[in-house]
């Protein structure tokens, strides 16, 4: 028997909640974060697809959010709160944080997927979210989806095949 | 500084469709050269999309391309992708290698493969670049070009970084071109996409005698 599974579908600098048995997705992960906040035994979960590591990075006047690290996971965690999350009960998992291009020089741009899972991470341990698995650098896209049914993070890479964390 | 969005006016749209046809025509012509065939450009396309809309222009986020980027440094700094659709690409790479049984699951292992089709890039690039410098008059020269067989999503996203720090929105000059014949196929063509960082606006319309606020 086969069940149709509601896919939530996240876009770039952009963030989202789900419950079970929706599962939720963000496709085409470069440079860019995918973090997976979720509570394990409500069985909900956010997914925020980070762009850049800090908000003081940002010269416009109105922020989105989802876009920056420091101001992505805050948000995301507010939003589970709100649905009802217990906040002893939160994890994460990250996938992401690629360096597409090799460019010769290296300057702070190019760095920017390493500089993006740094971010994460320090956010993510500041709020005391502990970190459960992590599929993040090299130089792959991934597509990413989770499954708040069974706390596991689908990562599907081009050159890398498939895997769960 | 000011929502650059704002500023932008049909006249402005104009240049940058014209800078779009005259980089991509010269570009073009060095692939048609180098391949010995006859390529198509379509009229250049001047969009303010969001970065998922930007993603779909070239097929979605997930499709697989081969892309070239390279970061455009001097007067008008910006970022240039060339995206090409795996067929189209292992195509190109089997008449320049002259090699009809050319896969394109030997990519990341065929370094002859890889080489033909950065070279492709930087061609292309460059012949792009050196019109729009004759242009406007700017100097502007290119980062040497980095290739990437991967997702559309991962790969363009990079290009955006200096964007999005300004805003959520891209001012996109998108080129399409495909070899003759195919062009009923909208999933077989490449791209041109140009995109100027945010302070790079200004400076163009500038050197071609516009206002910014004409």
């Amino acid at each position: 028997m086969t069940s149709t599974l509601e896919v939530i579908k996240v876009g770039i600098a952009d963030m989202n909640t789900v419950k079970a048995p929706q599962i939720i997705r963000t496709s085409g992960l470069g440079s860019c974060v995918g973090v997976i906040i979720y509570d394990e035994i409500k069985k909900i979960a956010g997914l925020a697809h980070v762009m850049l590591p800090e908000s003081s990075l940002a010269r416009e006047q109105k922020i989105n959010k989802a876009k920056y690290a420091d101001t992505a996971i805050i948000e995301l965690l507010a939003l589970l709160l709100k649905m009802g999350a217990c906040k002893t009960n939160l994890r994460a998992k990250l996938a992401g944080g690629a360096q597409m291009f090799k460019f010769s020089g290296g300057s702070d741009l190019m760095r920017i997927g390493p500089r993006n899972v740094e971010a994460v991470k320090k956010e993510l341990i500041r709020l005391n979210i502990r970190i459960i698995s992590e599929d993040t650098g090299g130089s792959s896209g991934r597509t990413i989806e989770f499954n708040p049914e069974t706390s596991l993070l689908n990562i599907r890479t081009v050159n890398q095949g498939t895997k769960d964390i | 500084m000011m929502n650059y969005m704002n500023t932008i006016s049909s006249v402005h749209l104009d240049i940058l469709k014209e800078i779009g046809n005259i980089g991509a025509g010269h570009a073009a012509t060095a692939l048609s050269t180098l391949l010995d065939k006859k390529i198509d450009m379509t009229v250049p396309d001047v969009k303010i999309v969001t970065f998922d809309e930007m993603m779909d222009m070239a097929g979605g986020p997930e499709n697989i391309v081969a892309g070239v980027f390279l970061r455009i440094e001097g007067e008008a700094p910006g970022s240039m992708f060339f995206l090409l659709p795996i067929e189209q690409a292992t195509a190109f790479i089997q008449d320049m290698l002259d090699d009809q049984h050319f896969d394109l699951q030997e990519w990341q292992t065929n370094e002859l493969a890889l080489s033909a089709l950065q070279e492709l890039g930087n061609i292309l690039s460059g012949s792009y670049l050196s019109s729009l410098s004759d242009f406007t008059k700017l100097s502007l020269y290119p980062s040497v070009p980095a290739l990437s067989i991967d997702m559309v999503g991962a790969i363009v996203s990079f290009g955006l970084v200096e964007l999005s720090q300004v805003s959520d929105y891209a001012i996109v000059i998108d080129t399409a071109f495909n070899e003759e014949q195919k062009m009923e196929k909208q999933e077989v063509r490449g791209h041109f996409f140009l995109l100027p960082d945010p302070d790079s606006f200004s400076i163009i319309f500038q050197a071609l005698g516009v206002s910014d606020h004409d």
